[in-house]
């Protein structure tokens, strides 16, 4: 069976998990690439979910919140996307690559863009390769296997 | 408070590169309001250094752990049966707090993670200024709160230099002059007359190398003397 990245979508409750409720709702077809974990806002994201998101073998992370000064509490939208940049940039020293972690702003209303964000990250995380610390099980300790885990190799 | 930075991942990593269980010492005092050597900070440097060898085929045992302060034998000493168990410490703190616990555990190598950088304030949310150098001889009552032995690069203690334009240094135009600031200040609070006083010489003798300070209340205790 082809191998289909994993890539976790950190969302928003208020703006991208609604449009990717509509995009659900509307029937619009997307890669099955996603795991959605919603957040109340994008700024409580911490770093550290998203190092432990790849140290558990997720291919990519996908961070996705309320569009530029439509953020429900103001400004978590802001606060996560200098988090993410520093992610990124911590990804980057280890020799991971920032590739694989990315920030999207997506309207309530905007499922089209949901779908666009989607397909363009599994476009990028197919590019990149499964994420290279899953073949050693390097962490398979801290991380105990999922259930149904294996079904894709 | 203490403002530290921290190192590049790169140097770490070198650092401990033999060992294969390590121990990263955090301090929840100054270098975590800073965003560099707190608990959380500890945590991001486990992960990272857990997946880095993870990309190079190898695994590693990184313990985590965050003490109230690591300048402070008090703190550090329930830890020594747990430091133990670790081939080496990175250490998140201050570089007294390094070479505190360096004092307790002396047989185990210890690397910084963090370059100290200066005793300073926090201006907002992840940006820091140096407004003390620690000189031992303190100006703020005379120059209205305001330290020209920190702020003024030439460290003048009697007026500003002649570079000083608009009110802003010669040397950094980005920021404004100490002298040209204590006059504003003093200005405000009525106090202008204190400028009347020429201030002697720097005591530099009072900044030697390493400082010591035994409070009076146990000057008898430690032996000593004035």
């Amino acid at each position: 069976m082809a191998w289909v990245p994993k890539i976790l979508a950190f969302v928003c409750t208020y703006c991208t998990y609604t449009a990717a409720d509509m995009a659900g709702s509307a029937r619009m077809q997307y890669p099955a690439t996603v795991r959605i974990v919603k957040y109340l806002c994008t700024g409580s994201i911490d770093i550290l979910h998203i190092l432990k998101a790849f140290e558990a073998g997720a291919d990519g992370v996908l961070v996705s919140g309320c569009e530029a000064g439509s953020c429900h509490f103001l400004e978590g939208n802001l606060r996560a996307r200098e988090r993410v940049e520093y992610a990124q940039h911590l990804l980057e020293e280890i020799g991971l690559g920032r590739g694989r972690l990315e920030m999207y702003e997506v309207a309530a209303s905007d499922a089209p863009k949901w779908v666009a964000a989607v397909k363009e990250m599994s476009a990028r995380i197919k590019e990149l390769g499964p994420n290279p610390l899953k073949g050693g099980r390097a962490l398979a300790a801290d991380f105990p296997e999922q259930p149904g885990a294996g079904m894709e190799a | 408070m203490i403002i530290a930075e921290r190192k590049p991942f790169a140097e770490i990593e070198a650092a401990v590169a033999p060992y294969e269980k390590i121990l990263i010492l955090g301090c929840g005092t100054c270098v975590a309001v800073c965003l560099v050597g707190g608990e959380k900070e500890v945590g991001l440097l486990a992960s990272q250094l857990k997946l880095a060898a993870g990309l190079k085929g190898r695994r590693l045992e990184v313990g985590e752990i965050t003490v109230e302060r690591q300048c402070d034998l008090e703190f550090i000493q329930p830890l020594c049966d747990f430091i133990a168990d670790y081939d080496c410490i990175i250490s998140m703190a201050c570089g007294a707090g390094v070479q505190d616990l360096g004092r307790l555990c002396y047989m185990k190598p210890i690397f910084p993670a963090v370059n100290t950088s200066f005793i300073g304030v926090n201006l907002e949310a992840g940006n820091y200024a140096e407004r003390c150098l620690a000189c031992n001889h303190c100006y703020l009552g005379v120059t209205g709160g305001i330290c020209p032995v920190t702020m003024c690069p030439k460290g003048l203690l009697n007026g500003p230099c002649g570079g000083m334009l608009n009110g802003r240094c010669e040397v950094n135009p980005e920021n404004t002059c100490a002298w040209s600031d204590i006059f504003h200040r003093l200005e405000s609070q009525g106090r202008l007359e204190q400028l009347q006083e020429i201030l002697p010489l720097h005591p530099h003798h009072k900044r030697t190398t390493p400082g010591k300070v035994v409070h009076p209340a146990y000057k008898r205790r430690y032996g000593a003397h004035e």
